[in-house]
């Protein structure tokens, strides 16, 4: 019964001094551990800028792999601003009634293939395949788009054994740069078109910064959501009872997602750059140095959420920060989030077990930290309800 | 049944009827422009922000400790300020006016 587990291996440097530290490539990191001390740093982007040189913000540093600024992730306020007003309404679209539908057909078809099949290995043959399909609708563009996601494999940037895998990068700039080309030689409806024909800030996008958004998108969206589903699917596994619960009580759906999200924290954090001398928590951080907002033990913080470490599956006040917080939280947020909610449901309705025949976790390295933050496979049998 | 009347950033003044659930999932159920309610109503998101009317507070209470953390780091926050998530739904607010914050 602990095949699902997510250990928090930061407890005791959360307790004691507050901060954590990562060499990373010679650009040292001081990993921020305490949930008030993420969200008041999240919200001061004046000393925590995102807006640094492309690929630094983010741990391991991506400054040798890319040059393009993804957007608006690696901008910062008044231009910022400009990018959000023109794609929340976008990454809105999830709330819609037909988007909701069309997505729910996505995964119960998923669901039937999968069912009573004697053995699945969950990544590839569900996550991966729910993930990549399930984009289709975010991006509108026709579903057959996704097979070629689903022939990349699991991680667009990252490969097992190799943290940071340039020529996997490459693969997914030149797809994107051949989109962009083809929606701009034959617009249609999709993302890639749109953001072709729209002005922020006064000015028609360029194509470098449609790419830079299109990056944030494919990348941001991956491995996350490909971890959400795949850790709910080991979770329900060795917690059948919640799946009866949430089969008994589908009000409690949306409270649960919530928790499981605050308890897989799908990205482990995040970096920002001090663009000034400061302190957090009694730790000096000097400018032009990197911090990174640590979500993942933000959300296990004993402080503020009790029980940190176990899922309470219809926990009532959750204020966790696995979408980030402030001005750079999650643009994909409501994509994820209805995604998870109606998998729950799904397999709520259609699943009556999952047995866990066997699997891989996958540990991310950060120095100080090794974190469990999914698996590189496993390997379930579903049983239909 | 508890009315409740939120006046949006466009003046609009609209007056809402529900008797269970959060005065969020009232405002959301009913498109009240500026309740977004991202997160389902646990307090992890600060899209549902009002300010409560000035004599209205004593009856819809304060915020709690992790609330009042989360405000803290609202440019728009106030006294007044709640996440009306946490407002529950029911007689006692009865009559009460919110003010939406963004």
């Amino acid at each position: 019964m602990n095949k699902s587990e997510l250990p928090d291996p930061f407890e005791q440097a959360r307790v004691e001094s507050g901060v954590g530290y990562m060499n990373d490539q010679d650009d040292p990191v001081q990993i921020l551990l305490r949930l008030k001390d993420v969200r008041k740093s999240a919200h001061n982007w004046k000393t925590f800028q995102s807006g640094a040189k492309p690929g630094r913000i983010v741990v391991p540093s991506e400054v040798n792999i890319r040059e393009t600024r993804q957007i608006p992730f690696e901008v910062d306020p008044p231009e910022h601003g400009g990018f959000r007003k023109l794609l929340d309404p976008w990454f809105k679209r999830p709330l819609n009634d037909d988007y909701q539908q069309k997505l729910q057909a996505q995964i119960d078809e998923l669901l039937d293939e999968v069912l009573n099949k004697d053995s699945v290995e969950t990544v590839s043959e569900f996550s991966l395949k729910l993930q990549s399909r399930a984009l289709t609708l975010l991006l509108n563009t026709p579903y057959e788009e996704s097979e070629v996601w689903i022939g990349w494999g699991t991680h667009v940037f990252r490969s097992e054994g190799v943290a940071l895998d340039g020529d996997k990068a490459n693969i997914l700039y030149d797809y994107i740069d051949e989109q962009i080309e083809r929606a701009a030689a034959k617009p249609g409806d999709d993302l890639y078109s749109v953001l072709l024909n729209s002005e922020v800030n006064g000015k028609k996008l360029t194509k470098e910064e449609v790419k830079g958004v299109m990056i944030l998108t494919f990348a941001g969206g991956r491995d996350t959501v490909i971890n959400a589903v795949t850790n709910s699917i080991a979770y329900f596994g060795e917690h059948p009872e919640s799946l009866a619960r949430l089969k008994a009580e589908p009000e409690i759906t949306g409270k649960a997602v919530e928790e499981l999200i605050r308890y897989f924290a799908p990205l482990t954090h995040m970096g920002r750059v001090a663009t000034q001398d400061t302190q957090v928590c009694e730790h000096a951080v000097k400018a032009d140095t990197r911090v990174s907002l640590c979500w993942a033990s933000a959300n296990r913080d004993a402080s503020v959420f009790e029980k940190p470490n176990e899922v309470v599956l219809d926990r009532k006040v959750n204020p966790h920060i696995s979408f980030g917080f402030g001005t750079h939280n999650c643009l994909g947020a409501t994509h994820a989030r209805t995604i998870m909610n109606l998998l729950l449901k799904s397999l709520a309705q259609k699943v009556s077990s999952i047995e866990i025949l066997e699997c891989k976790e996958n540990i991310e390295d950060l120095e100080q930290f090794k974190r469990k933050v999914g698996f590189d496979s496993l390997t379930v049998k579903f049983k239909n309800a | 049944m508890a009315k409740v009347t939120f006046i949006t950033a466009d003046d609009e003044q609209i007056t809402l009827e529900g008797d269970s659930g959060s005065v969020m999932e009232l405002a959301v159920q009913n498109d009240v422009a500026g309740i977004d309610g991202d997160c389902g109503g646990v307090c992890s998101c600060a899209t549902c922000h009002v300010h409560v009317a000035p004599e209205h507070l004593a009856k819809v209470g304060s915020a709690s400790e992790i609330e009042q953390d989360m405000l803290e780091l609202d440019d728009n926050a106030n006294e007044y300020s709640r996440l009306c998530c946490q407002i529950e739904l029911n007689e006692q607010i009865d009559g009460v006016i919110l003010r939406v914050a963004q």
